[in-house]
């Protein structure tokens, strides 16, 4: 028998290790299984929950930069157009800004937050250096005296200028908001929830015979607002033939479409919307509280099912997972004490008018938490004056005592527009 | 020998019209096209006249110093009856064209501009708006190179065409001119054509 030559030898060795690699990189492609082993970098903690589906950003294989612009506007562009974005990519396209899109392509989100580089990543997700206002605005001392001597990386610091969106601070509603005390006299209070024992069950139970039921279950249902609004057994859990014990999260939605859509927007529920497991709360990048680790976030992991209590919904749900300076402190906030308590998610999950009257509550409690300034219009001056509202979210330490005392910073951006006002001519405001 | 020439006379017939084809001749006719001058002279047309009729027939009749029946503010979004300004009627236009065609673009820009960032900046900008206030009613083209593409850049003169146009720059308080009277060229329309 021939002995086989030394060069055959490394031949088959090299022909089984590039078949063995090319399905062993293959196979999670083919299969969407352990796709880890692409990641380029740890994901941003906007993206972090989602960054094993790799398809939710890299829908193409061919593209490049186009495919991502399109992923992150299929996510983000809604929030964008709704805050009438200040630095639209629309306003980069046109070629007289093409010495600009050289130092800076704005046209693309990801030429400011690139992913999968979290050691270079700053607040809001930004990759680039803090003084990147310079590139296009490096004349604002020369437009704006006041601003005269300012470092670029003091621009986006809260209270004066976001990139995106100005809607509470651009400088005729500063003037307009000048004279704001820091309380207002009156304050601007949405429908709130009924109590729960202001609700009575119109209803008697529909379950089947053969379900055993707890009383305690059904007396949970007879007080919610499901059983006030005529929601049974049947509706959730379906017909005897087809009984379901623990209804999806998808039957829920069936009534409920503009909260589930906001839940898997916002960091709770984002997994559910690129078809991945529930959040676990051990998967958070944030203070949680070691025994909540375990728990998936599905629509009962706030509402517990059969009472949906919304007002254990609006704190406890919360409380019983974050374990933020901020969170611990809301016991002994003003806020917790009010009357008509301002709760966590009278903040971070606001009722907002919806479009064809009535209101819905923002289920993206992300929605409006960065950069803080979001907060302001869409929730702050509902009670307070936009001058003390800026002044409170640029003080952190203030934030974390859960806003316990008063500012111990001033943002001077309402002063400047006032001085600014003073000093303009006498106008016709006809047009203003 | 018969054989030979009628195979040299089969092939030369292609091959004449592979060079002809590669150098752009064999009946092929010349690029058609509409001349670049004559293209932007028609856009800036229709944008002239939708802008007057915007400015005059909304904005002037139905604005405070008409029916007073709307607001024309900047932050028009942040009012009940807010309308939008008509140089933002304009902007709006062209933003919208630029997410539809990339086979022209278009701006408003001067020389005395509320928001700096609709100064000139090219040269061909700055020499045609410095053209178009220095010639009443005369137009400006010229051609430039920007990342790399050329283009067919024509400058037309954007002119106060009713008082509201002169009442809101002149009584703006970032405006850095305060004397514009009905008829003056306050800025400039800049057209863009890619001729690559």
């Amino acid at each position: 028998m021939k002995a086989l030559s030394t060069k055959t030898v490394l031949w088959s060795l090299w022909t089984t290790a590039v078949i063995g690699l090319s399905v062993w990189l293959s196979w999670p492609l083919i299969f969407e299984e352990q796709q880890d082993i692409f990641l380029a970098g740890a994901a941003t903690h906007g993206h972090h929950q989602i960054e094993l589906a790799c398809n939710a950003c890299h829908t193409s294989p061919f593209g490049g930069k186009e495919v991502l612009q399109s992923a992150c506007i299929a996510c983000h562009g809604a929030e964008l157009k709704a805050v009438s974005d200040s630095h639209p990519t629309k306003k980069f396209t046109d070629p007289r800004n093409a010495d600009i899109i050289e130092r800076l392509d704005a046209r693309y989100c990801i030429a400011c937050h690139a992913e999968h580089q979290l050691e270079r990543t700053r607040p809001m997700g930004v990759t680039l250096p803090e003084d990147f206002c310079f590139e296009c605005h490096e004349d604002v001392g020369r437009e704006r005296p006041s601003h005269a001597g300012m470092g670029f990386e003091t621009c986006a610091s809260a209270g004066c200028h976001n990139f995106h969106d100005n809607l509470a601070l651009y400088e005729d509603f500063l003037l307009k908001h000048s004279s704001d005390p820091w309380l207002l006299e009156t304050q601007r209070m949405l429908e709130q929830p009924p109590q729960r024992g202001d609700l009575a069950a119109r209803v008697e139970p529909d379950a089947p015979n053969s379900v055993v039921t707890d009383e305690a279950v059904t007396a949970e249902w007879q007080h919610s607002a499901h059983a006030a609004a005529g929601v049974n057994c049947s509706d959730c859990h379906g017909s005897e033939q087809q009984w379901q014990p623990k209804p999806l999260q998808s039957v829920c939605a069936g009534c409920h479409e503009q909260q589930f859509a906001g839940f898997t927007a916002g960091k709770h529920g984002m997994r559910l919307a690129q078809g991945l497991s529930p959040m676990v709360v051990d998967q958070a990048r944030i203070a949680m509280k070691p025994e909540a680790g375990h728990r998936e976030l599905t629509c009962n992991s706030c509402h517990s099912a059969h009472a949906y209590d919304r007002q254990v919904a609006a704190v406890d749900s919360c409380q019983s997972c974050h374990d933020s300076e901020h969170s611990r402190n809301y016991a002994q906030s003003p806020h917790a004490g009010l009357e008509a308590p301002v709760t966590c998610a009278t903040c971070h999950m606001p009722r907002q008018e919806s479009p064809g009257g009535g209101f819905h509550v923002q289920h993206n409690q992300s929605d409006n938490l960065r950069p803080n300034e979001k907060m302001i219009r869409s929730v702050c001056l509902d009670c307070h004056g936009l001058g003390f509202a800026i002044d409170a979210l640029a003080d952190e330490a203030l934030i974390n005592r859960n806003f316990t005392g008063r500012p111990a910073l001033h943002i001077e951006s309402i002063d400047m527009a006032v001085d600014r006002a003073k000093d303009a001519p006498t106008l016709d405001k006809s047009y203003q | 020998m018969k054989n030979t020439l009628k195979s040299r006379a089969a092939l030369s017939v292609p091959l004449l019209c592979a060079t002809l084809l590669i150098t752009g001749g064999c009946g092929q006719k010349e690029a058609a096209g509409i001349d670049p001058k004559l293209y932007t002279d028609s856009l800036f047309a229709v944008m002239n006249a939708d802008r007057a009729n915007y400015t005059k027939l909304i904005i002037g009749r139905l604005g405070p110093k008409g029916a007073d029946a709307i607001k024309p503010n900047e932050h028009w979004e942040d009012l009940a009856n807010g309308a939008p300004l008509p140089a933002q009627m304009f902007r709006f236009g062209a933003e919208v064209v630029a997410e539809t065609t990339d086979d022209f673009t278009y701006s408003l820009q001067s020389i005395w501009p509320i928001n700096s960032q609709n100064a000139p900046r090219t040269d061909i900008e700055k020499a045609g708006l410095q053209h178009i206030a220095d010639n009443p009613g005369s137009n400006f083209y010229g051609e430039e190179q920007l990342g790399g593409v050329n283009y067919f850049t024509a400058v037309y003169p954007d002119v106060a065409v009713a008082a509201p146009c002169a009442d809101c720059h002149n009584n703006h308080k970032d405006s850095p001119r305060r004397d514009f009277k009905l008829g003056d060229v306050m800025g400039g329309v800049v057209i863009r054509v890619p001729l690559d």
